[in-house]
């Protein structure tokens, strides 16, 4: 599903430059959980902006179900984005003044769906991560747990390819952190492609590979025998 | 553009940010608001400079009779001078070449009634020619003629006031109104754009007038209308001639500046431009200013929007939008807002304008106040246009920033 070789990204501070990712080979199957860990600084929110295509790489390829990811315009990445990847934030990224509803049909409004269709589908997906009563309350009267599940739904309406999470538990208590891994488990178990970024032990345990990074390289890519979340 | 789900989206987000969209609009209109009203304000002080200046047809001279200050060829000083019929005469035949019409202009005032009903009008003895001086409209029946004149009939023209005032709704054509004990035959009911003082006054032959008076042949004011094609300079010299003329034939001092006075609408009129084109520019600088204090409103207002929403565009960016959408999507809303509150503005102004009418015309010499509307269009096209500009170089930088800078932006 992802292919990367030979990875690099550095970032200009000032008149030195930042070496941040210093060639990174690294392949994601489809169907595989992923945790990406590493103390910061080590480059894995990096890492994570460029499979997003919210960043661009310097040097090396990076290959998404068979499409080669390069010469990224902002239209072009904001397409991509929208056809291929869903993510997930620590801090929720929620509209403020969109219900739970509108924020889950937004990223269809981008996909040109008419609005009865935008609704319907984003009922049944808020349905899938148990919010359906709360389908017309603001984010502001959802608790954590229930903003992060709005947010998984609402990367998940465009039917990605893969889902990206950065930190997506960093913001929640540990019993809620299990709900909404078990949710990511729930819909991993489904087929989808997952990545995640974190610092937690407990949550990479949760995942089928966990990938160490350390000053730009990885220093460890095992497979893991996945804990279930509850 | 046009898509309905654009505008639903908009909508929602105007909706739900209230007072965003209230302190956008409220610059927006208010700034046209102030615009439309000191812009129609500065046309009321113009009309009124019109007014006053405009209801004398401009090709009058007003030649007045005064006291002398100097002694000369045997008179003292400080002698009334006075012209009488034959002057008039002279006048006329002497410079027949420049006169287009002549007339003498006796000013008094006197008790005029009809029935039960009387009041204190001021009175003027005239010529026929009197009626193109005064620029004086006739509504019905006729002006005083050469034949009231000739034979000192007491015919009486009024103004359309002191026909109200005493006649109510009946006809005054062939009534007969009291005035100085004796009756008057109403020949003619007359208007006049010099305002309502100009429509209180009542014109009867100066003759009949002299008659009255202890039978005269006094004048003390002449009033002449010279041939327009003299322009400035031919009139100018018409009016030396004339005074050199008249000096030497009352035996005036040449050097006293008393005795015989000459005013010209044609020197006023100069003046009058100037003081005119002074005041367009103070119109204009108001409206200009008050238009640039807008347009600053407006876009600071639209910076701190789209500062305000960068996270929400980052999101919306790292969910699929293009950068092409964020502008338009800003601008949309932008000019939306600005457009409806700019006519709400434009269209309270014009209200407020119409609302004042001329309330201010005694104190404070605005008449009939308005805002042509392609101006107030204009503006508002202006603020709009402005509002979007801001908006847009903003909404430029904020579809650039990367989402996730955006994001973590808390």
């Amino acid at each position: 599903m992802i292919q990367i070789k030979d990875l690099h990204k550095s970032y200009k501070m000032g008149s030195n430059s930042l070496h941040v990712l210093k060639g990174i080979n690294f392949n994601v199957k489809e169907g595989e959980l992923v945790a990406i860990m590493g103390s910061s600084g080590s480059g894995k929110s990096t890492l994570l902006n460029i499979l997003g295509m919210l960043d661009l790489l310097d040097k090396g390829t990076y290959d998404l179900d068979g499409v080669p990811i390069k010469d990224l315009d902002e239209t072009k990445a904001a397409n991509y984005r929208n056809k291929f990847l869903g993510f997930v934030f620590q801090s929720f990224n929620l509209i403020n003044y969109k219900t739970a509803l509108e924020n889950v049909t937004l990223p269809l409004y981008y996909q040109g769906v008419n609005r009865k269709e935008r609704e319907a589908k984003a009922l049944e997906y808020l349905d899938q991560v148990g919010l359906k009563e709360w389908a017309t309350h603001l984010p502001s009267e959802l608790s954590g747990g229930q903003k992060q599940r709005v947010a998984i739904a609402r990367a998940m309406i465009t039917q990605p390819k893969v889902l990206l999470a950065d930190e997506l538990t960093g913001a929640l208590d540990s019993k809620t952190s299990k709900e909404v891994m078990a949710l990511i488990q729930e819909i991993n178990k489904s087929g989808k492609t997952i990545l995640i970024v974190t610092h937690e032990e407990d949550i990479a345990k949760m995942c089928s590979r966990i990938v160490r990074l350390k000053d730009g390289i990885i220093m460890e890519d095992k497979r893991n025998k996945m804990v279930k979340a509850i | 553009m046009f898509s309905r789900d654009r505008w639903l989206e908009i909508f929602d987000t105007i909706k739900k940010n209230k007072l965003r969209t209230f302190l956008s609009g409220f610059t927006v209109a208010l700034g046209i608001l102030i615009f439309v009203v000191l812009f129609g304000f500065g046309n009321g002080l113009d009309n009124t400079f019109d007014k006053y200046f405009k209801d004398d047809a401009l090709n009058t001279m007003w030649i007045n009779t005064g006291r002398t200050s100097k002694p000369y060829m045997g008179y003292k000083a400080n002698r009334q001078i006075e012209f009488d019929n034959d002057d008039l005469k002279d006048i006329s035949s002497r410079f027949a070449f420049y006169i287009e019409g002549i007339t003498p202009r006796i000013s008094t005032s006197a008790n005029v009634g009809y029935k039960l009903k009387s009041n204190n009008y001021s009175v003027r003895g005239v010529a026929p020619s009197h009626q193109k001086n005064e620029m004086t409209i006739m509504m019905k029946g006729r002006y005083i003629n050469g034949l009231d004149v000739e034979n000192k009939e007491r015919n009486i023209v009024i103004g359309r006031l002191v026909k109200e005032d005493l006649f109510d709704g009946e006809d005054a054509i062939g009534k007969f109104v009291f005035g100085e004990g004796r009756s008057w035959k109403v020949v003619g009911v007359f208007q006049d754009d010099g305002g309502d003082n100009e429509e209180r006054i009542v014109y009867v032959p100066y003759t009949t007038l002299q008659l009255i008076q202890k039978n005269t042949d006094k004048l003390r004011q002449i009033i002449i209308s010279y041939k327009p094609e003299l322009g400035y300079g031919g009139a100018v010299a018409f009016e030396d001639q004339i005074k050199k003329y008249l000096k030497k034939k009352k035996f005036i001092d040449p050097r006293d500046p008393r005795g015989i006075r000459i005013r010209s609408a044609a020197k006023d009129l100069k003046e009058n431009d100037q003081f005119k084109s002074a005041l367009s520019s103070i119109i204009l600088f108001v409206g200009i200013g008050t238009l640039l204090a807008g347009i600053i409103g407006i876009s600071n207002i639209m910076v701190f929007v789209v500062k305000e929403r960068t996270k929400e565009l980052g999101i919306r960016k790292a969910i699929g939008a293009t950068p092409r959408s964020i502008i338009g999507m800003i601008l949309q809303e932008a000019i939306f807002i600005t457009t409806i509150s700019g006519y709400i503005g434009l269209f309270i102004g014009i209200g407020i304008l119409k609302l004042v009418g001329n309330a201010l015309e005694e104190e404070y010499y605005i008449t009939d106040p308005y805002v042509d509307l392609n101006t107030g269009i204009l503006a508002t096209f202006l603020l709009i246009a402005f509002g979007a500009f801001a908006g847009y170089l903003p909404a430029k930088r904020a579809a650039r920033i990367k989402p996730i800078e955006a994001i973590r932006d808390n």
